[in-house]
């Protein structure tokens, strides 16, 4: 079973552990200062009435995330709990 | 919304720092990321109320004040919220270079337990530049009560430096927190505080750089943080560090060769900058995961499932936008209803106090054209603009601080993201314009949240189509008089508030309009990358909220607006009373003006009371009035039936009274506005651009309601 994705396709309730991150530049340091690096686990929320963004969980904290940007991180879904 | 004394005068200087201010006081800095009630902490310490929202990115300044424990003196910088020190956008710049470089003899960093690893990532990194930190944990009861539970004296020990747990919210703490600051700068510099073990790579590099940067920092620098900045290549920090050592940076050339020989070490093994950077930020986080271990207890989660539930409805596909536009309903439906009767008993009894007061004038023997400027020029504008603005604003600005305070805000702009987004620009934009609601100049610095410059000017050459708490008391009262009429009670209040809706989003529709425009045309490029924080929410603090936005907010916006109100209603009395060959100054003036208002399908009374509004929206309706009174018509004005009833005599239709508030939607920023623009841009020309876009909007907007109602005979 292939589980690896990018974070821009995990749905609501579902649990992801950071693979790895393609960001550049702003965005890359950005997640950096909010903890979102390797190896974190992150939830989706859900996603805005427009269809974009969507928010995830991470490290306690609700974090909004562009699917252009959340495409860009590499994630390993983890099956339901 | 963040219209306070201190985000407009003197004390919001930003990076420079009064040397007066500082005499003979100890300098503390709060720190913290954003929207962990570091501000509801600055004003509990200073009393000086600043403003404090729940949401990401509150102050855009350093906010100063002053506090005084047993012992001491302190004066208190509230520096920006940011979530690190490796600066990105201007206002963690503005944070960065206070803690390093502003001389403060103590930091207070503030954290939210509820999300306390995150927090000690700031913390962390704060620890290596200054030697006198002190940890309050806010928000312990709302952590509390998510089941999340702090061991903060194991985290003290850890950690090596002073750590005490508050509710900033609460009198107490500050008592507390002044108690521990004289401690913490009683007792010695932190020696053995918690250092971040970086990775191998970094740790080795620091340990060949280190001896060597000890010279350059001469003890006015952290020079172990010095040489990650050096590792690490960061120009623009290096820079501002050398003009702070006066050179010895840049003279120091064995320092800065080896540097760059560790940089290309570095490099050859692989790590680059954005990999230099992967490697702090893992080390940070890394240890701030190891210290929170056994520490913090309980769910952990400062996101909760009360949170969730909250945003399921709230951010939903399916309630999302009827909610919002439900809840801005609301306001405005609670904001006229409770505004009429206020409205109608202030008037009446300011303008017998006129008269009482022209009695008095008379009986004191004030020459008649002395009694006409002070009595019948300035009083009387003034009072119309406390009549019309102090109860809709009394109400209004409570009302959206509860908002603003439960946290409701960020969810807009999560909401609205992606519609501006088609239009190149970002949902924190929605802030800004609801921070326009209050101020517009204080929309325009709120736009310093936005990282992008593009997206930023965007954000601040289109904010002027939010109306502005001047603003909109004149429109509804043009609503009211002119398109509720006939309907009474809470019907005709109902339907006030729904037009009132429609209007905003009228106005809100023109700045999507606006800043597509813009971004077509002048300002061409693709949306950058998007972060928001959406914060838990909170439970507003009524009796603060009502206080702190009556007093802070009402009175500070309606004081500067008196200011304005009484030299222009003298100034108007002065035109309507000195005449050039016959005819008064205003009436030429007006007759001057009247075609170009009448192609707008208002008049010349109008369009000049537009352009004497300039210093301040608020009087645009009370010098229409005034100069209606002035030309003929004496009749006592008591209520709204009267005023309708002059503006009717004076050729007013419901076409007139649209295109008034059409115009008064979108026409240039008054001048605080303007001089804002310039400031945070540096351009004239984006300045002009401000004032022009709006203008010609509303001009094109009035043209084309008077046309049509010329063609159907209305």
């Amino acid at each position: 079973m292939n589980d690896s994705s990018t974070l821009d396709r995990l749905r609501p309730g579902q649990l992801a552990l950071v693979q790895s991150l393609e960001n550049s530049g702003p965005m890359r340091r950005r997640l950096r200062d909010i903890g979102l690096i390797e190896n974190t686990l992150v939830e989706c929320l859900g996603v805005s009435p427009g269809g974009d963004p969507a928010a995830f969980r991470v490290r306690g904290a609700a974090i909004a995330l562009r699917r252009e940007d959340s495409r860009q991180i590499r994630i390993r879904v983890l099956p339901p709990a | 919304m963040g219209l306070t004394k201190s985000s407009t005068g003197r004390r919001a200087a930003g990076d420079g720092m009064d040397s007066e201010l500082r005499q003979g006081r100890s300098v503390a800095a709060l720190a913290g990321n954003p929207n962990v009630g570091k501000s509801t902490l600055f004003n509990r310490l200073t009393n000086m109320n600043q403003h404090t929202g729940n949401w990401p990115g509150k102050t855009v300044t350093s906010a100063q004040g002053l506090c005084r424990s047993e012992e001491r003196e302190y004066l208190m910088v509230d520096i920006p919220g940011s979530y690190s020190l490796l600066a990105h956008s201007a206002e963690e710049e503005v944070a960065r270079d206070f803690l390093c470089f502003g001389g403060a003899d103590a930091v207070l960093l503030v954290c939210d337990a509820g999300c306390l690893e995150r927090n000690l990532n700031l913390a962390l990194q704060t620890m290596e530049l200054s030697h006198r930190v002190l940890v309050c944990v806010n928000l312990l009861d709302e952590a509390g009560r998510k089941g999340i539970t702090v061991d903060l004296e194991e985290l003290s020990r850890r950690l090596g430096v002073p750590v005490i747990g508050i509710v900033a919210r609460e009198r107490s703490s500050r008592a507390e927190v002044l108690r521990a600051m004289d401690a913490l700068l009683d007792a010695p510099e932190q020696e053995g505080a918690y250092r971040v073990r970086y990775s191998a790579p970094v740790e080795e590099a620091l340990a060949r750089l280190l001896p060597l940067a000890e010279a350059a920092a001469e003890g006015r620098m952290e020079p172990r943080f010095l040489c990650l900045r050096l590792l690490e290549g960061d120009e623009a920090f290096l820079n501002r560090a050398d003009a702070f050592l006066e050179g010895a940076l840049s003279r120091d050339g064995a320092l800065l060769r080896a540097a760059e020989q560790e940089r290309q070490a570095l490099e050859a093994r692989g790590i680059d900058r954005d990999g230099f950077e992967d490697l702090l930020a893992a080390g940070l986080v890394m240890a701030a995961e190891e210290l929170c271990h056994g520490v913090v207890s309980g769910s952990r989660e400062g996101y909760g499932s009360r949170d969730r539930q909250i945003d399921r409805l709230v951010t939903g596909r399916r309630f999302g936008y009827p909610l919002m536009l439900a809840l801005l309903a609301l306001i405005f439906y609670l904001t006229i209803a409770g505004a009429n009767l206020p409205s109608d008993w202030l008037m009446a009894r300011l303008f017998r106090l006129q008269e009482l007061l022209a009695a008095w004038a008379l009986r004191l023997g004030f020459p008649l054209w002395l009694k006409g400027l002070l009595i019948d020029g300035a009083f009387r504008v003034l009072a119309w603009v406390v009549s019309v603005m102090l109860p809709p604003m009394a109400i209004f600005f409570p009302l959206f601080t509860l908002l603003e305070d439960a946290g409701y805000l960020p969810r807009i702009a999560y909401n609205l993201d992606r519609p501006f987004q088609r239009c190149g620009a970002c949902g924190k934009q929605a802030l800004t314009m609801a921070m326009g609601f209050g101020c517009n100049a204080a929309g325009v610095v709120g736009c310093r949240i936005i990282g992008s410059e593009r997206e930023r000017l965007l954000a601040q050459l289109t904010n002027a189509f939010v109306p502005c708490n001047g603003r909109f008391p004149g429109l509804i009262a043009l609503l009211t008089m002119f398109f509720v009429g006939a309907a009474s009670g809470a019907l005709s209040t109902l339907l006030s508030a729904l037009l009132l809706t429609g209007l905003i989003l009228l106005g809100t529709a023109a700045t999507f309009a606006a800043t597509r425009f813009l971004s077509a045309t002048v300002l061409k490029g693709t949306p950058s990358s998007f972060i928001l924080e959406l914060p838990p929410y909170r439970r507003p603090q009524l009796l603060r909220v009502l206080l702190r936005s009556v007093l802070d907010r009402t009175l500070f916006v309606l004081g500067r607006a008196a200011a304005v109100a009484a030299p222009a209603g003298a100034l108007l009395w002065l035109l309507a009373n000195l005449s050039l060959g016959g005819e008064s100054l205003l009436a030429q003036l007006s007759a001057l003006l009247d075609p170009l208002g009448r192609f707008l399908g208002m008049d010349g009374v109008i369009l000049l009371a537009f352009i004497l509004g300039f210093p301040a929206n608020e009087i645009v309706l009370p010098i229409v009035l005034m100069a209606y009174t002035a030309q003929g018509s004496l009749a006592p004005l008591g209520e709204l039936a009267q005023v309708k009833a002059l503006l009717a005599q004076n050729g007013w239709t419901w076409v007139t009274a649209l295109c008034v508030m059409l115009f008064s939607l979108m026409h240039w920023p008054c001048s605080t506005t303007l001089l804002t623009v310039r400031k945070e841009t540096g351009s004239w020309r984006w300045t002009a651009v401000a004032a022009l876009l709006p203008t010609a909007a509303g001009a094109l907007l009035c043209a084309l309601v008077a046309s049509a109602a010329r063609l159907l005979g209305l």
